[in-house]
């Protein structure tokens, strides 16, 4: 997932996309779920009124559209902050640290998970092993991994990400070096 | 050789996160610069398996072993290495800890940590290019789908398939053939599927990722001989949308494939069509579950089913279905190719063959190794994983994820097979292997196995939802020093309502780490209930950190340390921790120089 497009809100824009998405998925059997996932992949997250629409297209309950997206945690119904921050909590991170490094976010975000930050920029998540266990703890900005996290320098592991929203937003994740995150 | 030197690069996640994309492109521009395009070739492999030394550089001829490489290395690498023929010592894999105690180590072989292991699985991983077909058909790849398709009868792959005994290795250990042979036998429809459970869920275990990601075209083949085997024309591959880079390889292999007449209709001009279609999982984790996996790429909410019907006569959308786990598969061509007899000829009695794990946790050399079943934990553990780091002493190792449970140390010699593990309250799992030292609480490792456990149950039915929340509950009530004796008994009749009771083997197995870590730490549950204390330190509610008054010579670092400044005292005086204000994070007593505080 990289950042959140979340623009266009129940825009003509979106009708279309929504359209054109179901239209290229929908003739393969079991398609509901690649839908989703390309539905959200390109909004952002799963709106009342994106799930409607793709009821209304697919010509399926909303019930049951409704009932796969709050089974499966790919998806959200949520807006998310510009970066996800998902700390590994698989066993190798956990019993090296998965959860002091959480702990830690939880107070300088000052969110809990699932949350997302006032000014949008974070959301707060927990993973369940990315494979990177080798690296633990490991934690994923986006899609970018950082691996041997310490609690004490996640604050300088965060830093660029502020600065960069401060001086200009581009869709690019900043390029942080392994040292930094040590 | 078309080239003079191979430049091997990890391209496997782990790697690739301590930026072996930047070191490859330099070893690239290295090599252009020096006009060598011609003799030497940079090419990116899959997973070598020594995460821990990562990001790992392989130079051949020579063999020579590169380690915790950086891309600003690659001049210096191509000026030395290639050019002059130099090799650069100081990025060889130091042995000061490897048990061959040579100062250097320039070639995998004599690494330690590769010794003992017996690759069949991970045979291309770390050799090949995955994302170029031609490499793989160059080491025999493809060949066992020709020799299926042109010499052998489906009767005969499945006899092969039970001469050589292999087991489902995604946890269960059912013997193959005799899902193949379910599937092929059945005659309630014309349309059959094939399907690759690809997702790889426990937390600890990357097996599977590593070896779609170093070795796409393995499974491919394999899942195309299943095809042609029980008369399918039909597969699916479902694999975690957390795996981005093995999606990516298996779309380019499937491509590559089809090019090539490999895939799809009329493969290599013969009456046989076959096609492959990924599909995502989205994120949880009972989709593991064949039937649950199978509704999930029907498109519905993932929850199991009960069985009997089987898949392998109602499986996707009641069609009968051949399903297996990515590693089965990636054994099979090399079993056709080498014969059921040569496959048989490794491991027990029981089982047969090689099995892969994600060797991770407290260990000095964590990574992805492939050992010979039978091998015994301790070669694991001390040949291969280099022992324990920091001086710590062994407690368990976990094996089975949230199905399994701990092995402790009076089995370290017990040779490692489905039958043992069983014997001994573990599984064989998928294949995660996690090594905890004294300073892990198995009452925290048991809570956090439920805690996973819980957050994944579907919800379906009632011992597994309610039984893993009450479970849970009693796990968190002794942790937090409120625990009473009989919550042992109750753990023990839930546990075994869970196992008797549960849906699916989610449920089922749930409680396996409460009764593991029960039935060999015993003393640790009572040392929580009776006495409220947590000797490894890590119940924080049962912690109490003091200062010795008689050592602690008031140098005040851990009143600077202490994030809310819970700790006073004069300089040069004895301190003194308020327990009120004390939130238990432990940085004074990691501090402390002069082993002034206690924790207990």
């Amino acid at each position: 997932m990289t950042s959140t497009p979340a623009l266009h809100q129940n825009s003509a824009e979106q009708q279309e996309l929504l359209h054109n998405i179901v239209d290229s998925l929908k003739d393969q059997e079991g398609a509901l779920i690649p839908i989703l996932q390309a539905a959200q992949d390109s909004l952002g997250f799963l709106s009342t009124e994106s799930l409607k629409t793709i009821s209304k297209l697919l010509n399926m309950p909303y019930s049951e559209i409704s009932g796969v997206v709050s089974f499966y945690s790919y998806f959200t119904t949520m807006p998310r902050g510009r970066y996800t921050i998902r700390v590994c909590l698989g066993t190798a991170c956990y019993v090296r640290g998965g959860k002091q490094l959480l702990e830690e976010l939880k107070k300088i975000l000052q969110i809990e998970v699932g949350e997302t930050t006032e000014d949008k920029l974070f959301s707060l998540e927990v993973g369940r092993c990315f494979g990177a266990c080798g690296l633990a703890p490991v934690l994923m900005i986006n899609d970018e991994i950082h691996q041997r996290v310490k609690p004490t320098k996640l604050a300088a592991l965060l830093a660029p990400y502020k600065s960069e929203n401060d001086s200009e937003a581009t869709d690019e994740s900043p390029k942080i070096s392994q040292e930094d995150a040590q | 050789m078309a080239y003079r030197s191979y430049i091997l690069v990890c391209g496997g996640t782990g790697c690739e996160s301590s930026h072996a994309d930047k070191i490859y492109q330099n070893l690239k521009n290295e090599i252009e610069a020096n006009k060598l395009s011609e003799q030497v070739q940079v090419i990116k492999t899959g997973c070598f398996g020594f995460c821990e030394q990562g990001p790992i550089v392989k130079i051949l001829p020579e063999n020579t072993f590169y380690v915790q490489v950086k891309p600003e290395d690659a001049k210096e690498l191509v000026d030395e290495h290639i050019i002059k023929g130099r090799p650069v010592e100081r990025l060889i894999y130091s042995a000061s800890d490897d048990k061959n105690r040579k100062s250097v180590i320039a070639e995998e072989k004599d690494i330690s940590f590769y010794q003992k292991q017996y690759r069949i699985v991970l045979r291309n991983c770390g050799m090949i290019d995955p994302e170029v077909i031609e490499e793989y058909i160059a080491r025999d790849g493809y060949a066992a789908l020709e020799k299926v398709l042109f010499d052998m009868k489906p009767e005969q792959v499945i006899d092969e398939l039970k001469k050589a005994g292999i087991r489902g290795r995604g946890g269960a250990g059912f013997p193959t053939w005799m899902k193949w042979n379910f599937t092929k036998g059945a005659t309630n429809s014309e349309t059959k599927y094939v399907v690759c459970n690809a997702d790889e869920g426990d937390p600890g275990a990357y097996m599977d990722r590593s070896t779609l990601e170093g070795d796409p075209h393995s499974v491919l083949e394999a899942m195309t001989i299943a095809g042609y085997t029980v008369g399918a024309q039909k597969g699916f591959i479902y694999i975690r949308a957390e795996y981005p880079l093995a999606i990516s390889r298996l779309k380019i292999a499937i491509q590559q494939a089809k090019d090539m007449g490999l895939l799809g209709d009329n493969i290599l001009g013969t009456d046989f069509s076959f096609d492959i279609e990924i599909r995502l999982g989205a994120g949880a984790f009972v989709c593991g579950e064949e039937t649950a996996l199978l509704a999930s790429i029907e498109g519905k909410r993932g929850m199991p089913i009960p069985r009997p019907p089987f898949p392998a006569t109602h499986g996707l959308w009641k069609k009968p279905t051949v399903i297996n786990n990515v590693e089965t598969y990636a054994n099979i061509p090399m079993i056709i190719l080498k014969g059921g007899d040569w496959f048989a000829s490794i491991g027990t009695e029981t089982s047969k063959g090689t099995k892969v794990f994600a060797l991770t946790g407290k260990i000095k050399n964590s990574g992805l190794i492939e050992v010979p079943m039978g091998i015994t934990l301790r070669e694991i553990i001390y040949d291969i994983g280099g022992g324990i780091p920091n001086g710590r002493k062994f407690k368990a190792a976990q094996s089975g994820g949230p199905s399994g449970g701990v092995i402790t140390e009076e089995f370290l010699d017990t040779p490692i097979d489905y039958e043992n593990l069983a014997k001994l309250g573990s599984i064989m799992g998928s294949g995660g292997l996690i090594v905890m030292d004294e300073d892990d609480c198995m009452l925290d490792i048991a809570k956090f196995y439920l805690d996973f456990t819980v957050d994944e149950s579907c919800g379906k039915c009632a011992p597994c939802r309610i039984g893993g929340k009450q479970l849970y509950g009693l796990l968190d009530k002794i942790s937090q020093g409120n625990g009473e004796l009989d919550d042992i008994n109750k753990m023990e009749d839930i546990s075994l309502a869970m196992q008797r009771a549960s849906l699916c083997g989610l449920g089922q197995t749930a409680p396996n780490p409460v009764a593991s870590t029960l039935r060999y730490f015993k003393d640790e549950y009572l040392e929580h209930i009776t006495d409220k204390k947590c000797s490894a330190g890590v119940c924080k509610d049962l912690l109490q950190f003091n200062i010795l008054k008689d050592k602690c010579v008031g140098c005040t670092v851990c009143a600077r340390k202490c994030p809310v400044n819970a700790i006073s005292g004069e300089r040069k005086q004895p301190h003194e921790i308020d327990q009120n204000a004390c939130i238990k994070c432990g940085e004074c007593y990691e501090a402390c120089k002069f082993q002034a505080i206690t924790r207990g």
